[in-house]
């Protein structure tokens, strides 16, 4: 198992005490694509930034690779991420200042186990992976809101992580579109062996996943 | 290669906010230009004002101080002792000179060290007379000290040593006399001994009323001026290798020779406070420009991690640690540092060389200011040190920032 998760509990004070995820339990599998639905506001982004190690505040355990981390630290969980874990975010989330090269190539320097030409070669194959390359220089901030979550994704992807986590990766594009990224995750996943954890809204792209939670409410209603 | 990103990244934000940090290195220009210009202005006065002041005055005086009568019997319980302590009238010269100047020589940070013996005298001109005073010394160690050499205009100090009788004046008193070297002057002492010299040496120094008045003769003529045999000394000049040791080295001659040594400080303690004032004022006044120019770049090294609170939530969602973002605001404070004490160095060697060359006259010459190594050094620190502080405490804030609350809004 890559990634497991032991009785999830998380509450929100502000402005009134409020459990928004209740003692969620669930193991996926290394190469799994799993998609998490449910309700708008349910808790799906929630659980999602307790698995990706951002949100610490929570009760239970979380297992990453065969290492408990929910007592880590913050640098240790920063280092995880940039390694282990792929995030595409529901807003797609990119430097504005640099080009979208760059922000693809960020996470890889930043973990530094390859040299700047091998990073660059890599960070164009996955722009040209998603129909990107002509883009590759221009500034993050001058791009469309689907162009914008296409770099997000190649960013993910640029340091093999063993989880990719998205939330709503596909929300901002067409169904064209929607279906490439839908094959490459899939791909990964099968062929790469990478696991990937999504949430959607999209019934297609959830039914076409190995595996679908259905959240209410702040628990898993099916697919644990 | 790690820190070599977290670099790029503040590079990159250091150049997409040119607006921001231009006026951030400005800021640091002026602060440090200023600093270093005006701890430079004070450097020089200073350096002006002791020159000045040892043209005419030794590190350390040596004299015999007066004492003050003190009762015969001590008061007790039963006898209230009514005293009125008088100056106890004994002479006021040095008893045993020779030893004294050998005790005092012996000590290792003197450098010169010699009797003198001053006397009011005057300059007999026809029927008309000039009055002021005659400074009698060795004139070798009395150059040494005084540095007279530098302010000859005709002959020179060597000529004393040769011509027992012998005497260097003031130009104002040549002027007024109409004397050249070689020429003979007679004088008269306040004892009545009347002494006819041949003219030395003529000085000129930016002081009129100096020039006009003072003469230097050798030790022994002033001597003879006062009726006294060749014992009698009133002080004994020291100069020391640093005259800012002065006070702490006076109280070790004190204690070894027995006679009161006052060092130049203590005995100008009136202009000593001026000059302190003036440097309390200066520093004050530079460090409120530092303290100004500080908050200017916290205001925009501030506004700049509030600018780039969202990239810093990423930044971190895709693995850079607290540090990283440390490091990636201190950078950028430290490279508009950099920039800034660089150009404001620039721009005080530009003040300092510019006020260097205006003239002021009298005493002064041009005005007093140098290019001065140590506070240019001190203010290069100074910059350096503010802009870490000024990027640091946002840097922290920004190390702080979590993600999730930023991803949710
Ligand atoms: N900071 C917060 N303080 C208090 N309540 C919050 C906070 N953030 C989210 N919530 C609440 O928690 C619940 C879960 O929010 P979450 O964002 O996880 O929903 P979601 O399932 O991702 O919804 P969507 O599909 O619209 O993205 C919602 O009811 C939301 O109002
Ligand atoms: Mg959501």
């Amino acid at each position: 198992m890559i990634l497991e998760v032991k009785n999830i509990e998380k509450f929100f004070h502000d402005p009134v005490e409020f459990k928004v995820l209740n003692d969620i339990s669930f193991g996926v599998e290394k190469g799994e694509f799993l998609t998490l639905v449910g309700k708008s506001g349910c808790g799906k982004s929630t659980l999602l930034y307790i698995l990706s190690t951002m949100d610490t505040e929570y009760k239970g355990q979380l297992i990453i690779d065969g290492e408990n981390v929910t007592s880590y630290g913050q640098d240790q969980l920063a280092a995880i991420r940039n390694e282990k874990i792929g995030f595409i975010f529901q807003f797609h989330y990119l430097l504005a200042d640099f080009t979208c090269l760059n922000n693809i190539m960020i996470p890889a320097l930043k973990l530094g186990k390859l040299s700047k030409e091998e990073i660059e070669y890599k960070a164009m194959e996955k722009l040209r992976m998603l129909d990107m390359t002509d883009q590759a220089l221009k500034p993050a901030s001058k791009l469309s809101g689907g162009q914008q979550q296409r770099i997000a994704i190649a960013r993910a992807l640029i340091n093999d992580p063993l989880i990719i986590m998205g939330d709503e990766p596909t929300g901002n594009l067409d169904s064209k579109n929607t279906q490439v990224v839908f094959e490459i995750l899939q791909e990964l996943a099968h062929e790469k062996g990478q696991t990937i954890i999504a949430v959607t809204h999209d019934n297609d792209f959830a039914k076409a996943s190995d595996r679908t939670i259905i959240m209410s409410d702040g628990q898993i209603v099916r697919g644990e | 290669m790690a820190n070599s990103i977290n670099r790029k990244i503040a590079t990159t934000y250091f150049i997409s906010g040119r607006k921001m940090t231009t006026v951030a290195i400005v800021g640091v220009l002026l602060g440090i230009s200023i600093f270093i210009f005006m701890n430079s202005l004070s450097a020089g006065f200073d350096r002006q004002s002791s020159e000045s002041f040892f043209k005419t005055t030794a590190h350390i005086r040596i004299y015999k101080d007066d004492v003050l009568s003190v009762p015969l019997q001590p008061e007790n319980e039963n006898s209230v002792l009514i005293v009125n302590p008088k100056v106890v009238p004994t002479k006021n010269t040095i008893d045993n000179p020779e030893e004294i100047l050998a005790l005092v020589k012996q000590h290792s940070d003197v450098i010169v060290a010699f009797p003198q013996v001053n006397t009011p005298v005057f300059y007999n001109n026809g029927k008309s007379q000039i009055a002021g005073t005659t400074i009698g010394f060795p004139p070798v160690e009395g150059n040494q000290l005084y540095k007279i050499e530098n302010f000859m205009v005709q002959g020179a100090v060597q000529n004393l040593e040769m011509n027992r009788n012998g005497i260097i004046i003031g130009s104002g008193i040549a002027d007024r006399m109409n004397l050249n070297t070689g020429d003979n002057l007679s004088i008269t002492s306040s004892k009545g001994v009347n002494l006819n010299l041949t003219v030395v040496g003529i000085f000129q120094t930016n002081n009129s009323r100096e020039d006009k008045s003072k003469s230097y003769v050798n030790l022994a003529l002033a001597q003879q001026l006062l009726r006294e045999g060749n014992t009698y000394i009133t002080d004994i000049n020291v100069n020391v290798t640093d005259p800012n040791k002065a006070p702490a080295i006076a109280e070790e001659l004190s204690t070894i020779t027995g006679y009161k040594a006052e060092d130049w400080k203590a005995a100008n303690a009136a202009y000593m406070a001026a000059s302190k004032m003036r440097k309390i004022v200066i520093t004050f006044i530079s460090f409120t420009l530092l303290i100004v120019s500080c908050f200017g770049i916290y205001n925009i090294l501030n506004m700049t991690v509030s600018q780039k609170i969202n990239d810093i939530a990423i930044l971190k969602a895709i693995g850079f640690n607290g540090k990283d973002v440390v490091r990636i605001f201190v950078y950028q404070a430290l490279t508009i540092g950099m920039i800034g004490v660089v150009l404001g160095v620039g721009f005080a060697m530009i003040l300092v060389n510019i006020l260097s060359h205006v003239y002021i006259g009298g005493d002064i010459g041009n005005f007093p200011i140098g290019f001065e190594p140590l506070v240019f050094l001190k203010g290069i620190l100074v910059g350096f040190f503010i802009t870490f502080l000024a990027g640091y405490v946002p840097a922290r804030k920004a190390a702080k920032v979590d993600p999730v609350s930023i991803f949710r809004k």
